[in-house]
């Protein structure tokens, strides 16, 4: 049966616009007003917003290998909870995703699941090392949309100007987390008034910077596009948005946590703070905001990295990096963004979704006549307090427990079903 | 009266409390220093030292001081007990409430882990030392020290050289004298100077003679030898000659002052032996000031309970 969404104020790329949407099994037949529903299921957006399903291009759903912390049916839940239809899985399992066999098992595991579309994400090198390249060709056949060492850098600087020369030739791009390891040097918060205030060993910024830096360089010598995972650092959009001056091919993304938090909040030794790259100081949140203000930084990501107790429950030292972040981007990035007044409607959408499906050439990432039917009905006016004990995900450590935001999403459509209903 | 079941750090104690700490502690040390060593103010009460790090004299003043208070005292170290099983710090800290402890004094290699087992139980938690965040009773004791022979912290500057980016006493140091009204000046191998130690208060000397310029107390921090071979200065000989504490640098401080460390020194290298052995050296009564500070916690804490039972 054909569905009509009605009543809604839809979020276009450049716009909003009250109408409705007319969907047609995984498409969207037609948008417009006053569309007749006769012989479709009705659904009242009434005073709602239809937003494009987000395409969170940075998520660990940990399965294969650590389900305890999270996994495809898990995530994928927590996921169409946040508004989210698209995720891109990184590859730091148990087999690390770095041949095709594991690229199949996800996506064998997310079609059985049946809930967001799920976008595997190869490692550059075998076993995440940084020493030898794992069998890209036979990934991008299998289905990897983008590759990542991510969690480390490619430390040798050759290695992964062969990993990104050889990748173009597959049209996948590198996702590079960028840190220094030599700088980082066992540092757990960012190296600050905040690190000494704590004795918590601190990171440099230009442990990030010198990496952005790098890849920036490599790609710019070689041209070929690259893409600057979880930005946090106020000089590493600025080294961004320079390169981009120059027509360098590299887009960049950041998380709600660098553009709502500082390092003032490890004070408390909460070691749902412990972040990678960690927590900056207020210039960086400020700089974070401008770029994604001024285009610098193309997309709004989670790194959902969801943990178990056992993972956070130690010592600060001790604990694991990584926030459960996929089912509150949409509602912190809205309050923070949008209600805040920094950015339209519009432009969260972009950042959100139409970016990520551009970036990663994915279908979707806006609603238009002929597309996927990829969307959420989210009550904007909806205000809650954050509670990770709530969250469909395993992973319950997040540093805005207790939070007041705006944006329930209420019904989430992926290729037409409804995966899912508050 | 304390404010706090535990005592984690100076950064959060305030200016009435520290001054109720020493003047009990002063109270405790004439005591001591006239021969008294059994109390029985805490008696039916059970001290465990949980130690995570090697260490004689926090630990033996920690340990004499349950003891000369009349409390029942066990210690618990990393190597012997089930931390190297595997047990975490949260279910090592559930056993020792199980087994009725009422004091848990616990030095640990990470900053916040007392505050981690604080949280999980309801004996008192003293810090007695985290990574490199605080050491409470050992700025307590320094502060001891240093009130007993000016009188008062008021107006006091207080030079604090070495290795500070990775020391907890400094930390705790620059906390609490700060409070009581004194100056903290530093000097460190700039590879050894904590980031943003300034905006916490800290001066920043520009070279060891203006750190010590007119101070009234002088302290040399232990250095690490593991910290050289960190690549983090190039040798102690070097490190001696631009951050050692000598006489000729002693003749920049104030006429009276006196010379500080929290020990164990490395002789020659932070301080030279003729200051360590010489008249201006406290660094015997630090240890003893350090006794009647770990004695006065223990009683302030236990009164705490005993009001919040």
């Amino acid at each position: 049966m054909k569905k009509l969404i009605k009543g809604g104020e839809v979020v276009f790329a450049d716009g909003t616009e009250v109408c409705d949407i007319l969907v047609d099994g995984s498409k969207i037949e037609k948008i417009g007003k006053n569309l007749d529903g006769k012989g479709c299921e009705v659904i009242d957006a009434s005073g709602k917003t239809v937003f494009p399903g987000i395409i969170d291009m940075h998520v660990h759903l940990r399965e294969p290998g650590f389900e305890g912390k999270e996994d495809i049916e898990s995530g994928s839940r927590a996921a169409v909870a946040g508004g989210v239809t698209q995720v891109c899985c990184m590859p730091n399992t148990n087999p690390v995703c770095d041949n095709a066999v594991v690229v199949r098992y996800i996506l064998s595991r997310a079609k059985e699941v049946g809930l967001c579309k799920v976008r595997p994400i190869g490692a550059i090198t075998k076993g995440e090392q940084g020493e030898t390249l794992s069998d890209i060709g036979k990934m991008a056949k299998e289905g990897a949309v983008a590759l990542s060492d991510d969690g480390r850098s490619v430390m040798n600087s050759l290695i992964m100007r062969r990993g990104m020369e050889y990748a173009s030739g597959f049209n996948l791009k590198c996702l590079c987390h960028c840190e220094d390891a030599s700088l980082v040097d066992g540092g757990v918060v960012n190296e600050g008034k905040n690190s000494t205030l704590t004795g918590l060993k601190g990171s440099p910024r230009a442990a990030e910077d010198i990496m952005i830096a790098r890849d920036i360089s490599l790609a710019e010598s070689l041209d070929v596009p690259v893409h600057i995972c979880h930005v946090s650092t106020y000089s590493g959009v600025d080294i961004i948005r320079s390169a981009k001056k120059r027509g360098v091919k590299v887009t960049a993304e950041t998380c709600p946590h660098y553009f709502i938090l500082t390092d003032d909040v490890i004070d408390d030794f909460d070691t749902f703070t412990k972040v990678n790259p960690p927590l900056r100081e207020e210039k960086d949140r400020k700089a974070i905001i401008e770029g994604l203000r001024d285009g610098t930084l193309d997309c709004i990501v989670t790194d959902h990295a969801p943990h178990g107790r056992k993972d956070k429950e130690v010592e600060y030292n001790l604990a694991a990096f990584g926030i459960s972040g996929i089912e509150t981007s949409f509602a912190l990035s809205y309050t923070y963004l949008v209600k805040s007044g920094i950015l339209s409607l519009s432009q969260l959408s972009v950042l959100m979704a139409k970016h990520p499906a551009e970036i990663l050439n994915l279908e979707g990432g806006e609603i238009r006549e002929g597309g996927v039917a990829d969307l959420s009905v989210i009550d904007l006016n909806a205000k809650y307090v954050i509670d990770g004990q709530k969250f469909l995900s395993k992973g319950k450590n997040t540093p805005f427990n207790g939070f007041e935001v705006y944006g329930k999403v209420l019904l989430t459509l992926v290729d037409g079903d409804v995966k899912y209903r508050a | 009266m304390l404010k706090n079941k535990d005592l984690l750090g100076l950064r959060n104690t305030s200016a009435e409390e520290i001054t109720e700490i020493l003047d009990n502690a002063e109270e405790m040390k004439k005591l001591v220093n006239s021969g008294k060593k059994s109390f029985d103010l805490l008696k039916g009460k059970t001290l465990i030292t949980l130690f995570y790090e090697n260490s004689t004299r926090t630990r033996t003043s920690f340990e004499l001081a349950g003891k000369y208070l009349g409390a029942t005292e066990v210690n618990i170290s990393a190597s012997s007990s089930s931390v190297q099983k595997g047990e975490t710090l949260i279910d090592t800290g559930k056993t020792l409430q199980a087994l009725k402890a009422d004091f848990i004094a616990i030095r640990h290699p990470m900053g916040g882990a007392p505050h981690l087992l604080a949280k999980t139980v309801g004996c008192s938690v003293i810090n007695g030392g985290d990574g490199m965040n605080e050491h409470p009773t050992q700025a307590l004791l320094d502060m001891l020290t240093m009130r007993e022979t000016f009188g008062t912290l008021k107006g006091l500057k207080v030079a604090i050289l070495g290795d500070i980016k990775h020391s907890r006493v400094a930390k705790s140091n620059l906390f609490g004298l700060q409070k009581m009204g004194a100056e903290v000046w530093i000097y460190a191998p700039r590879t050894l100077l904590p980031k943003g130690i300034d905006e916490l208060g800290a001066h920043i000397a520009p070279s060891r003679e203006e750190c010590v310029a007119g101070a009234n107390a002088v302290m040399g921090l232990r250095i690490q030898l593991e910290r050289q071979s960190g690549g983090l200065f190039p040798s102690l000989g070097e490190y001696a000659k631009f951050y050692g504490v000598n006489d000729d640098v002693m003749k920049h401080a104030d006429g009276h002052a006196i010379v500080l460390h929290p020990g164990p020194v490395n002789r020659g290298v932070e301080l030279t032996p003729q200051l360590i052995d010489g008249q201006t050296s406290r660094i015997e009564d630090q240890v003893t000031s350090g006794l009647s500070v770990r004695m006065a916690v223990l009683k302030l804490l236990s009164e705490y309970r005993e009001a919040h039972a």
